[in-house]
């Protein structure tokens, strides 16, 4: 099939509003897209071709989506894309318009001849995208439509990220468009072997796992947001320790309040990463267990550190940050592979509740410190 | 890995199945099983309630109470009264980084 030609590479600019690449070139805008190599033809017009390879754009990207920087606004134009040098007899695969997917997916299909057709996720990730139903049955059928792929290409099949499964119905898509849903691989990096071994992806490739190499890629999305937390907490706890009759005292607040934000520091390490990190090997299924767990081992050993501190809050640091570290550790629950809403529900149904009243209570503690105190300040 | 015991909303009407086996497709855990010709629940506390099986399901056979696992976004149901949502939808407002999940 010699209906597609490739023009030589050349770098493409196109603008962010771009509603499919396939559409009128010169009418694009000016971002450079390093990944952008060229255009094939095809019956519905021009189609832009990405490159398979990644570039140091392409990694630095990457590392700041998982810090946290680019993780909101990090999107391709939805639409269709060509790899390689695809004819009317090519593959289809579906992506999400979240670059990081989008890179994954083209990665994946180094040295093959396909289609990649984009849907418009707002820039969020194919499982993510499908929970909330924008990476699902409308928007694929929709985009079939739009860029004209059933005249492009001869075949019925369309390859969908496993995960996508979630939010696309394949009895719909067949429905509205003719086109037949092939689950693919959980990992772009099967499709390969998925395709090798006739579109049939083995047990292995249809589980999801949660390694540690995973779990510690998220953890820095654990912290970041539980540092601005943190830094009101300790300023609050300086002025708190530091106030006397004479005002703030700031010996007073780091003697007295220092071994409190060590405790609070050590709390969100083994909340946010110490228990994602040693999620399998820490005791329990409950997150919240987990998570109490280490906190309380993080605060026992905190408070040995900390012979000197005052009675009352000893006490009150052995109520609260063990509660604090389960809390925070409750959060990974969205980041997880495993985790499903009725059991967090129940979680929070129980431990809530009992967040509240340890924050109360050793607040409560704090307070009758601080009375008793007043009087020799 | 696996969560709670137990606690999992998925139910399957063995009647309706045609044992066409897009569930064990779809299935990120492999929670359903072939067997003579129908499928089975193999691992109930496998499920993570995604939805996938009861969604690719053409006769209706499967059903779940799904939403998203994610502490954020359950509390975040529980102020603004609705359903769990996580706040990483936003478009690129900055705001979503208070919560964690996806």
């Amino acid at each position: 099939m010699e209906k597609n030609k490739t023009s030589k590479p050349m770098t493409i600019q196109i603008g962010p509003a771009g509603k499919g690449v396939s559409g009128n070139p010169s009418a694009l805008k000016f971002t450079q897209l390093p990944w952008a190599d060229g255009w094939v033809s095809s019956d519905s017009g021009p189609v832009m071709r990405i490159s398979t390879k990644w570039t140091r754009a392409d990694y630095f990207g990457a590392l700041r989506c998982r810090t946290g920087s680019l993780r909101n606004n990090y999107k391709v134009a939805p639409g269709l894309y060509a790899v390689g040098s695809p004819n009317s007899d090519s593959d289809i695969f579906v992506s999400a318009n979240y670059k990081l997917s989008f890179d994954y997916l083209r990665r994946g299909l180094d040295g093959l001849n396909a289609w990649v057709l984009v849907l418009d996720t707002k820039g969020i990730n194919v499982w993510c995208a499908a929970g909330k139903g924008t990476f699902g049955a409308a928007e694929l059928t929709r985009r079939i439509k739009s860029t004209g792929l059933a005249g492009i290409v001869g075949h019925k099949r369309i390859i969908v990220p496993q995960l996508g499964a979630v939010g696309v119905s394949a009895h719909d898509v067949r429905n509205g468009t003719g086109f037949m849903v092939h689950y693919g691989p959980v990992l772009a990096r099967d499709i390969k072997a998925f395709i090798a071994a006739r579109y049939r992806a083995s047990d292995e490739m249809r589980t999801v796992r949660f390694p540690i190499i995973d779990r510690l890629a998220l953890t820095p999305m654990e912290i970041r947001p539980v540092m601005r937390h943190f830094l009101i907490f300790v300023l609050s706890v300086l002025v708190f320790f530091g106030l006397g009759r004479e005002g703030i005292i700031f010996g007073r607040a780091f003697s007295g309040g220092g071994p409190v934000v060590g405790l609070a520091g050590l709390a969100v390490l083994s909340g946010a990463f110490l228990t994602p990190l040693f999620l399998p090997f820490v005791p329990f299924r409950s997150f919240a267990l987990k998570g109490l767990l280490t906190g309380l081992a993080a605060t026992l050993l905190g408070l040995s550190v900390f012979p000197e501190m005052d009675a009352y809050p000893r006490a009150a640091s052995l109520i609260f940050f063990p509660a604090a570290s389960s809390y925070i550790a409750l959060q990974f629950t969205g980041s997880t592979t495993f985790t499903g809403m009725t059991g967090v529900k129940k979680e929070l149904k129980i431990g809530l509740p009992l967040y509240i009243a340890s924050s109360a209570v050793s607040l409560i503690l704090l307070v009758l410190h601080k009375t008793i105190k007043w009087g020799s300040l | 890995m696996k969560y709670l015991i137990g606690v999992a909303t998925l139910s399957y009407d063995e009647s309706a199945c045609t044992g066409c086996g897009r569930c064990t497709e779809v299935c990120p855990h492999r929670v359903f099983e072939r067997q003579g010709g129908k499928v089975r629940i193999a691992d109930l506390d496998g499920c993570m309630e995604c939805g996938a099986c009861a969604r690719n399901c053409a006769e209706g056979a499967i059903s779940v109470d799904s939403g998203v696992g994610c502490a954020a976004a359950i509390i975040n149901g529980m102020i603004t009264g609705g359903e769990p949502a996580c706040g990483c939808d936003s478009t690129g407002s900055g705001e979503s980084d208070s919560s964690t999940c996806c």
